[in-house]
Formats: structure tokens, sequence, C-alpha cells
């Protein structure tokens, strides 16, 4: 797959998908601290959402950094934006505004 | 301490920061004693006001750019006003335990 076939690929996912997490390994069996907390984190609000193991994904792995400005994983997509990652998406759960906005991109995405 | 001095300073230099901590929290991982690859910065100050979480972690991304595509393997960011600072009574939340997974390739 070459570099700008790995560019598209990775756009489509984030149009197509309301709450999108790239991440290390998979939600049942998270590689990586930060990513097993994002994905708890995700799975307590209570909405479904999709995941991308960038470990056995290693174009995605080398190319999602630059479209998206942000050099590590996870990362987390809702409604087509960059919203973070593990400390945001803490932060913004605590604080109260995780909840409410991916439940807002799954209602719209359904419509 | 040579990555972490590193840190420090390339923070100090480009921002103007009422208060800065750099802890490696390298020996919490699955690597060798006296690494330096698992980072968390505190970083509060007005720079941030009007600024989103996703602007204000860019921009200390773009600060370590060098070190993040070399020697750090996990960057921990949290980034505070200092009004955002006083209500949180100068706490930070803990860093997630490891999986295990540092023996794979770099970020």
């Amino acid at each position: 797959m070459n570099t700008e076939t790995t560019e598209q690929a990775i756009r489509k996912q984030i149009a197509d998908n309301p709450v999108l997490i790239y991440m290390k390994g998979s939600p049942e069996r998270p590689q990586c601290g930060f990513s097993a907390q994002s994905t708890q984190i995700l799975m307590a609000c209570g909405e479904r959402f999709s995941y991308i193991d960038i470990l056995t994904n290693p174009d995605i792995r080398a190319t999602l950094p630059e479209i998206s400005e942000w050099p590590t994983f996870p990362q987390l997509f809702v409604a087509g934006e960059l919203v973070g990652g593990c400390d945001i998406i803490t932060e913004m759960y605590e604080s109260g505004e995780l909840q409410p906005m991916i439940k807002q991109a799954s209602a719209s995405h359904a419509d | 301490m040579i990555v972490q001095e590193r840190i420090e300073r390339k923070l100090t230099d480009a921002m103007s920061l009422l208060h800065l901590e750099v802890i490696n929290e390298s020996h919490n991982h699955n690597v060798p004693p006296g690494a330096e690859s698992h980072f968390k910065v505190v970083l509060v100050s007005e720079e941030f006001e009007d600024l989103r979480l996703v602007a204000r972690h860019k921009q200390v991304n773009r600060i370590l750019k060098d070190e993040l595509a070399t020697d750090i393997h996990a960057l921990a960011i949290h980034t505070s006003t200092p009004s955002e600072w006083r209500a949180r009574h100068g706490t930070t939340p803990l860093s997630p335990p490891c999986h295990g997974g540092s023996k794979s390739p770099q970020s």
C-alpha cells in the first residue's frame, strides 16, 4: 500500500466512523496502558465505537501522525475531529464533556 | 537525566510557564533501569487561556517534536491555566499502569 492510498483510507475511516480510536491492541486486549485506559472510558460512555489496532497496521501507524499532527497513540476522533490522546480523554470524561460529545456524534451519525 | 533536562529546557525556553514538572515515569514500565522513555509533563501557563486541550497538547508536542521522534516512547501531558490549576488544587491524574508493550517498536 503506498502512502497516498493509506492516507485516503485513514480519511475515509475518520469520516465514516463517528467515534473512532486508533490504539495499540484491541479493547479486549490493549497492549499499552494509555490505550487500555482510553477504551475503558469509551466503554463507560455507553455508545458503540470503532477501533483500529495500529500494531497490526504499520502503514496507518506511520501515516496517521502526519495527517493528525499528533505524534503518539491512542488517538480519538469524534465526528471527524481529533479529540486527543489518553490524557485529554480522561480529563474530558472527568469534567463531564466527553460523554455528551460522543452521544451527540453517535446520534447524528445514525440519522 | 539527559533527556529529562532537555525536555525541561525546551519547554522553559519556548513558553512562559508559572509551573513546570517533568517526571520520569520510565521505572513503571518494561524498560531497563535508568531508562528515559516514559515521561509526564505538568505545565501551568497563561498561554493556555482560550485554547482547547487538543491545541494545548499540539503546542507541547511541537516543542518536543525531536524528542518524541527519538527518545520519548510515551508522554503524558497535563496543561492548566493558572485558574484551572488553582481549581484542581495543584494535582494531576496518575498515568495508567504499563501493559508490557514497551518492547514493541517505538510509537
